[in-house]
């Protein structure tokens, strides 16, 4: 038991990210409420970009920036800069995503007056247009 | 110093880029489509060059970007199949703009018509760089501006059907990207590589030695579901049917031909380069894809048979087309793989060849869509009533034409493997049969003359195509029945290029 409490506590970012995707995948896939789902999209998104910085962290380094010239910059002092890069790139990606689908939303709202995709699909359905 | 010609595919992916850009700040819609199409004309012609100086030799390239060397830096990947490829997507892009051109001028608000090319542009951009690239992660992000641009394609109508086609496409393709970048970032957990090859070397050495088995068969999955998800096999199908039935012609075949196809190339680098067959066929991902692509053969045709509605009947022909793509992957082994990509290029010129002539004979129907104003429509508009027709019979696999090709690809592959055999097999004959069953009615339908004493139709005059739209069905007709003809050579420099990857 001790054993797999120190697991956890080990990985900590990862179990935290995964649960916060699962939550997310859910929220995408089940909720009618357009706004939710997409709110959902972002917890996805946000909990993979955890895991990708704590992917990048080692314990008792710092940012890879270099402030003191008069040192040589050595490798051991900072952190792995590869996966904060992937992060923001993917921040700039899912903002992007989401401003698009924010936009639908609103042009959908303007139409049908709701953000329930299921309200949405009964109208269609029955021909009101 | 590096050959010229091993710049043309970074020059190609950015000078798509920059046409995006120009097409964004040009107001006129006409003047926005000519740049879009000079510059797929300029790239086109780049790209011929390239493939005359690689095939021959076999030549495959790495290209460095920037400065940072390689486990560090970015890199595109080029080889003969990658440049075939390109060749395609180039092709039928430009043919889908022109025959849905029509479409495009009516469905869409003049000042916003520009912006439909820059969506064009941002499409063959992504897809230039999906099948050039070397890097997941580039891969990644190419990938959702491809989904955005697709979806602002099927919005671009701007009706209540399309807005909510969009927004159910979207969703599913988000769930789809989220699913591929959480595989990305497992892996580069368990490699600490992004570049495919550095990650392909580790994966190879983690199989050998037997460790993080659960990860990587987790990994595989998960990129495996999300690209599924994104190029619609069944059971993920649902959203295409409305999104390419009712999206103007220029955008379902732009869909349908090309941008399900790009999701489908990057999982052939997945299973060929990043993952390598044979450890992707150890953890039996390939199996489920069987399955999958052979319910797919089988449901998409039955869906389409109960159709009444031209473009949707199409659309789930797609769907089942897709399924013979991933019955390739299931399959296993090059030559069922070499099949896969073979279909990749038929569906790629037969799909919009099918789309746009249903566009041009529901115009000459008074703008209907349902098969039965349809009936005599390939006497009123007689080109598109033979692209129709030739396009069909390719679906149902005549020999000579592309789908035929095929078919005799894929059994041929199959007959190597005992218990896949009978699936494939079985799927191959009931998928015909059924393709045969909803083809041939509406290819009747579209030549029955009209009876005026039977049917309440009107009499429609005769619509002469413009020459736009006659160069792109002639073009794609030519191109399905070339690859029909040729497909010996075609099917040896897939199988060739397949083999370098």
């Amino acid at each position: 038991m001790s054993d797999f409490l120190s697991i956890l506590w080990t990985q900590r970012y990862m179990v935290t990210a995964v649960i916060l995707f699962c939550i997310g995948t859910f929220s995408l896939i089940f909720n009618p409420n357009l706004i939710k789902k997409l709110i959902g999209f972002d917890l996805m998104d946000g909990a993979i970009y955890m895991m990708l910085t704590s992917a990048g962290y080692i314990e008792g380094r710092i940012a890879p920036i270099v402030t003191d010239f008069s040192a040589t910059p050595s490798v051991e002092t900072y952190i792995n800069p590869v996966p904060t890069g992937l992060v923001l790139t993917g921040i700039v990606v899912s903002v992007s995503v989401t401003a698009f689908a924010l936009a639908l939303v609103v042009r959908i709202y303007k139409k049908y007056h709701t953000v329930y995709l299921d309200v949405i699909m009964a109208s269609m359905k029955k021909g009101v247009d | 110093m590096l050959p010229y010609y091993q710049h043309i595919p970074f020059f190609s992916i950015v000078l798509m880029m920059i046409a995006g850009i120009l097409t964004s700040i040009i107001r006129n819609g006409r003047a926005a489509m000519a740049v879009h199409l000079s510059a797929v004309a300029a790239i086109l012609g780049a790209n011929i060059v390239l493939f005359c100086n690689i095939v021959p030799t076999g030549e495959t390239f790495l290209y460095q970007l920037g400065i940072v060397s390689h486990p560090f830096g970015n890199e595109l990947v080029c080889g003969p199949l990658e440049v075939t490829l390109a060749l395609t997507f180039l092709c039928v892009m430009a043919f889908c703009v022109l025959g849905g051109y029509k479409g495009i001028f009516e469905d869409i608000e003049p000042e916003k018509q520009n912006l439909y090319f820059v969506m064009c542009n941002l499409i063959t951009a992504s897809l230039l760089a999906m099948i050039y690239t070397n890097d997941a992660f580039t891969a990644y992000v190419f990938i959702e501006i491809n989904t955005i641009s697709a979806c602002a394609l099927v919005m671009a109508k701007d009706s209540g059907a399309t807005l909510v086609a969009t927004i159910r496409y979207l969703m599913m393709s988000l769930l789809g990207s989220g699913m591929f970048l959480m595989g990305l970032t497992l892996l580069y957990h368990i490699t600490g590589h992004l570049l495919i090859i550095d990650i392909h070397e580790q994966v190879v050495h983690l199989t050998e030695t037997g460790s993080y088995l659960l990860p990587l068969t987790v990994v595989m999955g998960l990129m495996t579901l999300g690209l599924c998800l994104k190029s619609a096999l069944f059971p993920f199908h649902t959203w295409l049917p409305d999104a390419h039935g009712s999206a103007t012609t220029s955008s379902s075949a732009i869909l349908s031909g090309l941008v399900l196809k790009g999701y489908i190339v990057l999982l052939i680098k997945c299973i060929f380069s990043l993952f390598g067959e044979e450890v992707y066929r150890a953890f039996h991902v390939g199996d489920v894809l069987l399955i999958l692509g052979t319910l797919a053969m089988i449901v998409g045709s039955v869906k389409a048979m109960q159709e009444t509605h031209i473009k949707r009947m199409i659309a789930y022909s797609s769907v089942a087309q897709i399924g013979y793509i991933y019955l390739g992957f299931g399959l296993g082994g090059k030559a069922a793989a070499a099949a896969a990509i073979y279909q990749i290029l038929v569906h790629a010129f037969t799909k919009p060849l099918l789309f746009v002539c249903a566009g041009e004979l529901s115009e000459a129907s008074g703008h209907r869509k349902q098969m039965y104003y349809l009936r005599g429509a390939g006497h009123r508009a007689k080109l598109a009533g033979i692209g129709f027709t030739v396009g069909g019979l390719s679906m149902i696999g005549l020999p000579l034409l592309g789908g035929f090709a095929v078919k005799f690809f894929l059994s041929d592959a199959a007959l190597a493997d005992s218990w896949r055999m009978w699936a494939a097999l079985g799927a191959l004959a009931v998928s015909s049969v059924l393709n045969a069953l909803y083809y041939l009615p509406a290819i009747v339908q579209i030549w029955t003359i009209q009876d005026h004493g039977e049917d309440d139709l009107p009499t429609l005059p005769a619509v002469r195509p413009g020459v736009a739209v006659a160069v792109s069905i002639v073009s794609l007709a030519l191109g399905s029945i070339l690859l029909g003809v040729l497909c010996t050579p075609v099917g040896a420099l897939i199988s060739d290029g397949l083999n370098l990857l």
